[in-house]
């Protein structure tokens, strides 16, 4: 496989180089540029961070899980590429000096590089820009001091050129037999009703790791990065359409104004660097029982829509999930569009982790209760981590509906809950806690809705 | 005078840049081999039959080796010789070494350690604490205690007595950069070494070893990690080793780096432990006798779990004066990874039981946890006559002028009440408040290891090349100490060159850790500076007649003429006198035996106090700081900026630990919390949004370098203050002691708050 990218600038085609091969190494082992770091080789830490840039603008993408095919045709910015051509440092990079940002320096790189990309961007919430970059030594504070004073610093002209033009590259040819770069979803379609076998990538956020971390050898590849018609978000009266390879930040984006709950769960989705890569679309295909993507979508009664060469089907998102590993999808299929109906908000989605940030899911509660007056009409309670797929509390609804939106009611509904779930016990969480945690949530969405302040994040002395 | 300016850190610029070299960063000669660690799956057992076909096999191989292909000792353990480089024939715990394999990538290696087939006939692992005390299996023969006054019958006497007991988890260091080593091979088969470590001269001592050669032959260099913390005491070894055994055998460079999941499943960790007590109060909450049980799960080899447990007894008091108290420490051997340094080494653990027992003690009187913790502060200055548990004398105590400030400038008594205002309202969300002391024993209790040397050279230009025997791994010990230098020769920093820790050029160094880098190799390069300094002087008297001599803005005045330093460094150099000299630092005043638990193994102490406020949600336990406000005493800082950094970070690390860093090991002793995804370090948002840090102003009574103190480990029990507030918020819950565990997940939070309605 060949790709073409430009490297700080630099012109920079590779030939019949593996598939898998992710950018990291290649900066690191072939190019011998070793600002990037590698701290976890599995997108945790964001000591790889790189800036991408392409016609959809700049963002920030960790460099471990991102194979060379991904970053085909696109602007690849790395640490070594902050400093302008006379070798004025960028402001993140001053700001970091002056502010004693740095100790050990080995994640201040990807810091760095985090930092410039949140600036080119104008973003100013630093602590979740910043969310995807562990440091051991700081305690953050100097970091967050540094990204403070950027706000009235000037972009640098290198930089600011990436973001107005997208470079355009000549697009290298990737097809061959074992691994693909489809332009359109027809093309992927047909060669993958060919390759039924084959590995999908999408945003190798999950991916990455059967390489970098199992050896995996993924087989025949398609990497879906380029299929733009699988890509992107639109409105009807009735349907919020969601391309499979929309990326989280971009969905999060456009949920906001619909479901705000579900927006701000996304915001806690991985990191920067994991939702500008990761999909919807994979988020469900691959099946975990905790990803947080689906009960949100659960709750929201989304469909999802399926592709088998030039055959389509749909069917609910909650039946795609049939149980632990299985989905139902038949080899060659693939996901192309899920659709949410629109809907009164009534959605919010409670998140329990170790970490609030960055961290996945022990048990993610996406609730959902609809009212004709005081009185319960209709629920969609739908929750990750509590079954070996994202799974409706059905007994729980079906004691609640009918009933009054009172303590009692969600009471009833806890009680009945012990019938839907035997949670495991993890690393996570323990079973009990699970259960309890999840059924607490439905005391949770009562004094949320209620106007109690619930969330421990909105507190401030 | 460059000391106690608030410099940036050397490297910063080359961090920002990237341009900072780490191990796997600095450029290889062609023909370089990597190496591989494959690990045992099995907890414990015996080895009886390994096929490696398919590992010879694997694309790049070069080399397999087993323990029965090593020539030399290739133990790689800190103390006791129990840690053999590959396994002999037995396993002990899941992730231990068992064969290694050199190839021509680091993915080659790794991949290729996978395909080992190793059969072993596995036995019942000892794994928890309660295992290990029903087979006996324990470091020393039985357990340490160390004692003060008569703590039965004071018990027996007190008004009243609680009991309780503490469960407190371990925490993995997670630097940044993993553990690294690169081995040059070099003519007479000696051997250079370039590694991650805090410890060069132990690299250099099991090197040699392994190699069959003198110290003489192996040359250690570090110019800087990508984070120690302790973790880079010990643990650097087995990769070191490695690289020099494999370099030897191929006659090629070897590298080794760990991948994140294998260092986290590989390396030791900070030890968890359990702590029971029985604690004689009076009325007043203030405490007649306390008897303590440690419980320290050391792993499966010695490492370096004697000192920290010991550290652990040593800091059982904290800041709190005992007449009557027993400490007895049990050090179990299981088959789980060794235990390791990580920042307080133990003092941290042993801090955590005082507090618990404060919080404790709290609740069952009604009292603010404050008044409880002042009633039984050690007095300030000047009441010789107070002795800790071990009789050694507290001269140098500061916590009360020091909680009283710092409770004024955090307005803790005001906040204290609208807190409990707060709660009233709030049906779901609670809030809480803490104020937690820190009194820190500054020296390393081995007393022989307190020492340093330094190697300075002044050259004919005037500017100077400075090395010690510390190494640096963020802290900004290297910027500390050319402070001292250019501060020793009145010359501006840019005139000082800081060069990587070389066991050539300064030997015999100990470990930079015990928080002693900056008080023992400034005071090395300080001494080593002013003997440069006065055969200057002498020189210059001579040809200028004068005794009035002094160094200041990188000028000398010589009476009333001025040189420039330059000058002064040639003139020196032209009279045939040597501009180059050693330096050389003992700690003074410190005697220690470990057995009896009694002599004064500190120089001094360093205090500190930390408040902070979180909330809680008692219907999933998820928690969250709000706010901390802390004072920390440093001495008289020879960087404030470097020491504030420090402190925050110290902070946050040790708040890490107490909250949402939870190691899980599944009922086979595999760890399951081997990568970022699962073993949660604090990350930005975790931060307290507000946030002040100062530091106490007064100069160490104690004579160190500059009368700083010293930093690296006594912020990180600040983080204590931490759990003490989740602990208050959940006392807002119900009537009953929420006897809160640590670390504090959203679980134990929602456990402790269901206990205390129950």
């Amino acid at each position: 496989m060949d790709v073409t990218f430009l490297l700080n600038g630099t012109h920079v085609t590779l030939k019949d180089i593996s598939p898998t091969t992710t950018l990291l190494d290649w900066l690191r082992i072939e190019r011998q540029m070793t600002g990037t770091k590698e701290g976890c080789n599995e997108g945790d830490c964001g000591a790889c961070t790189v800036m991408i840039s392409d016609a959809d603008g700049t963002r920030a993408l960790n460099g471990c899980i991102l194979f060379l095919p991904q970053v085909n045709g696109k602007h690849v910015t790395t640490v070594e590429g902050l400093a302008a051509p006379d070798g004025t440092l960028h402001p993140a990079q001053t700001a970091m000096i002056e502010h004693h940002g740095s100790q050990c320096g080995f994640c201040t790189p990807g810091f760095v590089v985090s930092m410039a990309t949140a600036h080119l961007n104008g973003a100013t919430d630093h602590d979740t820009q910043l969310a995807g970059n562990l440091c051991r030594c700081t305690g953050y504070a100097p970091i967050i001091r540094a990204a403070e004073t950027l706000a009235d610093r000037p972009v640098p002209d290198h930089l600011r050129s990436l973001a107005k033009a997208a470079p355009t590259l000549p697009q290298s040819q990737l097809r061959q037999s074992d691994a693909i770069q489809p332009q359109t979803s027809d093309v992927l379609a047909q060669w993958y009703l060919e390759n039924p076998d084959a590995t999908l990538v999408a945003g190798a956020t999950d991916v990455g790791l059967w390489v970098t971390k199992q050896f995996r050898d993924l087989g025949a590849v398609a990497f879906l990065n380029q299929c733009d018609d699988l890509r992107g978000i639109r409105e009807t009266d009735t349907e919020i359409h969601i391309g499979a390879m929309t990326t989280l930040t971009d969905l999060e984006a456009a949920i906001e104004s619909h479901h705000p709950s579900f927006a701000a769960m996304i915001r806690r989705y991985g990191s920067v660097q994991v939702r500008n890569a990761a999909t919807i679309g994979g988020n469900i295909a691959n099946g975990s029982p905790i990803g947080d993507g689906p009960p949100a979508l659960i709750a929201l009664g989304a469909t999802l829509h399926l592709r088998h060469g030039d055959k389509r089907r749909s069917i609910r998102l909650q039946d795609f999930f049939v149980a632990y590993g299985k989905q139902d999808r038949v080899p060659g299929e693939f996901v192309e569009t899920i659709t949410i109906p629109k809907q009164q908000d009534t959605l919010r989605c409670y998140k329990l982790s170790k970490r609030f940030d960055q961290d996945i899911s022990a048990v993610c509660g996406c609730l959902s209760v609809q009212r004709d007056g005081d009185t319960i009409t209709s629920t969609r309670l739908a929750y990750g981590g509590m079954a070996g797929t994202p799974k409706r509390a059905t007994q729980a609804e079906a004691a609640m509906i009918g009933n009054p939106f009172n303590e009692a009611t969600m009471r009833k509904g806890m009680e009945a809950m012990v019938e839907d779930f035997q949670p495991l016990s993890d690393m996570r969480a323990s079973a009990q806690y699970r259960l309890r945690a999840a059924q607490n949530m439905l005391l949770r969405y009562l004094h949320d809705i209620n106007g109690a302040q619930t969330n421990v994040q909105e507190v401030r002395t | 005078m460059s000391v106690a300016k608030p410099l940036p850190h050397d490297a910063a610029a080359l961090h920002v840049t990237g341009a900072a070299r780490y191990i796997d960063d600095i450029p290889t000669p062609q023909g370089t081999l990597h190496l591989a660690f494959a690990t045992s799956q099995v907890a414990a057992g015996t080895i009886t039959a390994m096929n490696l076909d398919q590992v010879r096999r694997a694309p790049g191989v070069i080399a397999v080796l087993t323990a029965s292909d090593l020539k030399h000792d290739c133990d790689v353990s800190p103390s006791n010789h129990d840690e053999p480089l590959l396994a002999t024939g037995t396993v002990h715990h899941i992730g231990q070494p068992v064969f290694l394999v050199i190839a021509t990538s680091h993915l080659a290696a790794r991949f290729a350690a996978t395909k080992g087939q190793i059969e072993i006939d596995a036995t019942v692992p000892i794994l928890t604490v309660e295992d290990a005390l029903a087979a006996n299996s324990r470091f020393e023969e039985g357990p340490r205690i160390y004692q003060k006054g008569d703590v039965l019958a004071a018990l027996g006497s007190a008004a009243e007595t609680l009991s309780g007991s503490i469960d407190i988890g371990g925490q993995e260091h997670f630097y940044l950069e993993g553990q690294a080593a690169l081995a040059l091979p070099q003519e007479c088969g000696d051997m250079l070494v370039q590694s991650s470590t805090q410890h060069p001269t132990e690299i250099q001592h099991k090197v040699a070893h392994a190699i069959g050669k003198p110290m003489h032959a192996v040359r250690v260099e570090t110019r800087r990690m990508g984070g120690g913390f302790g973790g880079k005491e010990s643990q650097g070894n087995a990769l070191a080793v490695a690289c020099a055994v494999a370099a030897a055998f191929t006659g090629k460079p070897c590298k080794m780096r760990y991948d994140r999941d294998d260092d986290m499943i590989i390396t030791g960790k900070r030890h968890d432990f359990r702590i029971d007590y029985t604690v004689g109060i009076d009325g007043t909450g203030r405490i007649t006798a306390l008897d303590f049980t440690h419980y320290a799960r050391c792993g499966w080899a010695q490492d370096l779990s004697l000192p920290v447990a010991d550290r652990a007894m040593l800091h059982a008091d904290n800041a709190y004066h005992l007449d009557h108290v027993r400490i007895t420490s049990h050090r179990l051997k299981t088959n789980t990874q060794s235990a390791t340094a990580f920042r307080g080494f133990g003092g941290p653990q042993g801090v955590v039981g005082i507090e618990k027992i404060m919080d404790h003690i709290a609740q069952h009187l009604d009292m603010d946890p404050l008044a409880i913790r002042r009633v039984n502060y050690y007095a300030d200055m000047g009441n010789p006559e107070q002795t800790t548990p071990y009789h050694q004398p507290v001269k140098d105590c500061i916590i009360n002028a020091l909680t009283d400030r710092l409770a004024t400038s955090a307005d803790y008594d005001t906040r204290r009440a609208a807190i409990k205002d707060w709660n009233a309202q709030n049906p779901v969300l609670k809030r809480g408040i803490a104020i937690t002391p820190v009194k820190f024993g500054i020296s390393f209790t081995l007393t022989h290891l307190n020492q340093a040397g330094a190697l300075v050279h002044v050259y004919q230009d005037g500017s100077i090349h400075l090395n010690h025997g510390g190494t640096e791994m963020g802290q900004g010990l290297f910027l500390k100490v050319a402070q001292v230098a250019a501060s020793r020769f009145g010359v501006p920093l840019d005139t000082i060159k800081i060069t990587a820790t070389d066991t050539a050029k300064v030997p015999n160094t100990s470990a930079t850790a015990a928080s002693s880098g900056s008080d023992l190799n400034g005071m090395a390069v300080q001494n080593a500076c002013d003997e440069i300094r006065a055969r200057m002087e002498k020189h210059l008297a001579d040809v200028y007649d004068t005794a009035d001599i002094t160094f200041v803005d990188g000028r000398v005045k010589v009476g009333n003429q001025e040189i420039s330093f330059a000058q002064a460094a040639s003139l020196t150099y032209q009279a045939r006198i040597s501009l180059s000299a050693t330096g050389f630092y003992k700690t003074p005043d410190i005697e220690w035996d470990r057995i009896a638990g009694r002599g004064r193994p500190f120089f001094y102490f360093a205090y500190g106090a930390a408040c902070t406020e979180v909330v809680i949600d008692t219907l999933t336990g998820e928690n969250r700081i709000l706010r901390a406000d802390i004072l920390h005493d440093a001495g008289a800082s020879l960087n404030p900026a470097i020491d504030m950094g420090q402190i925050e970070g110290g902070y946050v690390q040790g708040a890490g630990w107490l909250t949402t860093e939870e190691l899980v090991w599944d009922d086979q002793g595999a760890l399951k919390t081997h990568a970022p995804s699962t073993y949660k370090i604090p990350a930005c948002s975790d931060r307290p949004d507000i946030f002040n840090v100062a530091l106490w102003d007064q100069p160490n009574p104690a004579q160190t370098i500059y009368r700083s103190k010293a930093v690296g480990e006594p912020p990180f029990m600040l983080g204590i203050s931490a759990f003490m507030a989740l602990a208050d918020a959940i006392s807002a819950c119900g009537p009953s002691y929420g006897d809160l565990q640590a670390p504090a997940t959203a679980e134990a939070v929602l456990a402790a708050v269901e206990r205390t309605r129950a």
